[in-house]
């Protein structure tokens, strides 16, 4: 037997920048086909799509910038930023929207402040951001699973329908889209009703319209994983979620008429994907271990509020941004202490 | 620049110290006024006209203001031209002036002017001073119009929206529709398209003056190595 001998270090480990995002990826697959199950092939053609173009900008990008094309992309982390955008918008969105989101997230938010590791802002956000608010309209339609049932969407007529922007015949908007759980608390809550006859309609299940619960449901599990593999710590995900259901049970328990309970509010809209997968990214997120638990309170306050009192039903893509904004400050402040050095962590 | 002569003036102006791309003064009338090419060219030009105007006169009492009280004189000066401004555009582009609104009167805490009070109009000459105003009230109107129209084209499909308002009745003829509205790319015409505008501007600039600076250098680096580069 041989034994190489080799400078230091001896003992490689495990974890690289491209070893971490495919982690990641595979922690999304049970979410995403538990999603494409219920939501129909939209989903799937959505995540193929976002992951070609952001691939293809990211290409583009690094080729301007004169670096290894084959080393950055060999990372995967435009691969990531692809799949959870195209998460977080509705299936059956026309292709000139994810163009323009994965272009923002890959083209303005990750390159030009950098690349990867220089991006202050989560750069799938960003792109999902910018195309909610320039076009509400085709961001605002879910596709609805029964919608679905009675016309059967086969994937040929979703490829159409994303490429083309055009439903195929027979069909229209209004009968194969619902509000989303959110939208139907918002706009019900708004109208007049109380939370209780809300969800007393047939569509909502134990916590939230059972779909998104079973799609959170896999994603919770996915992120579980991942702390177990140790990719991402729990301080991020764990007080997100806590301090999301601590102040929606203050206001649920004050008027339970108006407010909506704590579990529909985590098992609603993106705030499981968004703890485990969005807000954890290491490059925009707080670092230290107790300004991570601050950076996740102050999402989950910031969902619950722009979800309750804010302009749009559901707030995650903005309170991660808004938090991004805060987490170099969060970091200098909370520093631990250095070994041998006195408290304030200056040496 | 003292002793700059009128060309470097005019080119200090509308290139090398534009007051929007280099200077970066006046920022907020720059990224609030700036969604349609009409609105822009509005306020750049009551701009160009305070400029020209509060230069002029801050030039012509430079030797008769103490300097402990030179400031408030300028802001003084700069008030009145503005106030006067307001007052004519109220009267002759009336539809124009309800667009700016409160922007026409924050033209006196626009940077620019006073910057450029204190920093040149009380040092130099009138005709100096003047073109000094015109120059930089030329350059910042510039970027002014061009975010306008970038921010106009891609939010809204239009150029020349609203023309009448600055050029009466005929102006309505001068729009021009590249796309319908609808299809418009919202984001452009909300506040975070005029930071993202003006920072592709500067992006922009910097490139060509990049560019610039590297070509006397190439022409040499052409030549044998021996030769002593001397730009």
């Amino acid at each position: 037997m041989r034994f190489q001998t080799r400078t230091s270090p001896h003992m490689v480990p495990g974890h690289s920048v491209g070893h971490l995002m495919r982690q990641v990826l595979y922690a999304l697959i049970p979410g995403t086909l538990a999603m494409a199950w219920f939501f129909g092939w939209g989903v799937l053609v959505n995540v193929v799509l976002s992951v070609l173009f952001a691939v293809m900008f990211e290409a583009l990008m690094v080729t301007l910038r004169r670096r290894p094309v084959g080393v950055t992309l060999g990372d995967s982390s435009a691969v990531l930023a692809g799949w959870l955008f195209a998460l977080a918008i509705p299936p059956l969105t026309p292709v000139w929207v994810l163009l323009v989101g994965t272009g923002f997230a890959i083209v303005v938010a990750k390159h030009l402040y950098g690349g990867l590791g220089y991006n202050p802002f989560n750069p799938a956000m960003v792109g999902y951001v910018v195309v909610l608010v320039s076009f509400p309209r085709e961001l605002s339609l879910w596709p609805s699973p029964q919608g679905l049932m009675e016309g059967p969407f086969t994937l040929w007529q979703t490829l159409q329908t994303t490429l083309t922007g055009r439903l195929p015949e027979g069909l229209d908007w209004d009968a194969i889209t619902r509000a989303s759980p959110l939208d139907m608390m918002r706009e019900s809550l708004i109208s007049g009703q109380t939370v209780h006859e809300i969800t007393r309609s047939p569509v909502f299940g134990s916590f939230s319209q059972t779909e998104w619960e079973w799609a959170g449901n896999l994603f919770l599990l996915g992120g579980i994983w991942l702390m177990y593999r140790r990719v991402i710590t729990w301080h991020i995900p764990m007080s997100m979620l806590l301090s999301l259901a601590t102040i929606a049970g203050v206001f649920w328990v004050i008027d339970p008429d108006q407010f909506a309970s704590p579990a529909f509010h985590v098992f609603s809209g993106a705030a499981i994907i968004g703890a485990f997968f969005i807000a954890t990214d290491p490059v925009s997120a707080a670092t230290t271990p107790l300004g991570r638990v601050l950076f996740g309170i102050g999402i989950g306050i910031l969902v619950y509020v722009i979800r309750t009192w804010g302009g749009y039903p559901d707030g995650v893509a903005f309170a991660v941004l808004l938090m991004n904004m805060v987490a170099p400050t969060l970091d200098h402040y909370t520093r631990p202490r250095i070994f041998g050095h006195s408290g304030d962590g200056r040496g | 620049m003292i002793t700059s002569g009128y060309a470097d003036i005019i080119r200090e102006g509308l290139w090398t110290n534009n007051p929007g791309l280099v200077q970066l003064l006046g920022l907020c009338p720059l990224l609030a006024i700036s969604g349609t090419v009409i609105n822009a060219l509005g306020l750049g030009l009551a701009t160009i006209a305070t400029l020209l105007i509060s230069n002029t006169l801050v030039s012509l009492l430079r030797e008769h203001v103490r300097p402990e009280i030179r400031i408030p004189v300028y802001v003084l000066i700069i008030a009145s031209a503005v106030t006067a401004i307001e007052l004519v555009m109220n009267a002759w582009f009336h539809g124009l002036f309800l667009v700016l609104g409160i922007f026409i009167p924050l033209i006196v805490t626009n940077c620019a002017i006073i910057g450029r009070a204190e920093a040149f109009a009380s040092r130099n000459s009138v005709p100096r001073a003047a073109l000094d105003g015109l120059a930089m009230g030329v350059g910042f109107t510039g970027v002014l119009v061009t975010i306008g129209a970038l921010r106009e084209i891609v939010g809204q499909g239009s150029l020349l929206d609203n023309a009448q308002l600055l050029f009466g009745e005929w102006g309505r003829d001068l729009r021009i529709e590249i796309f319908p509205q609808e299809h418009g790319f919202l984001l452009a015409l909300l506040p975070p398209g005029a930071f993202l505008a003006m920072g592709l501007l500067i992006a922009v600039k910097n490139l060509i003056d990049a560019r610039l600076e590297a070509r006397p250098i190439a022409a040499p680096a052409a030549a044998p190595e021996t030769a002593p580069t001397q730009s």
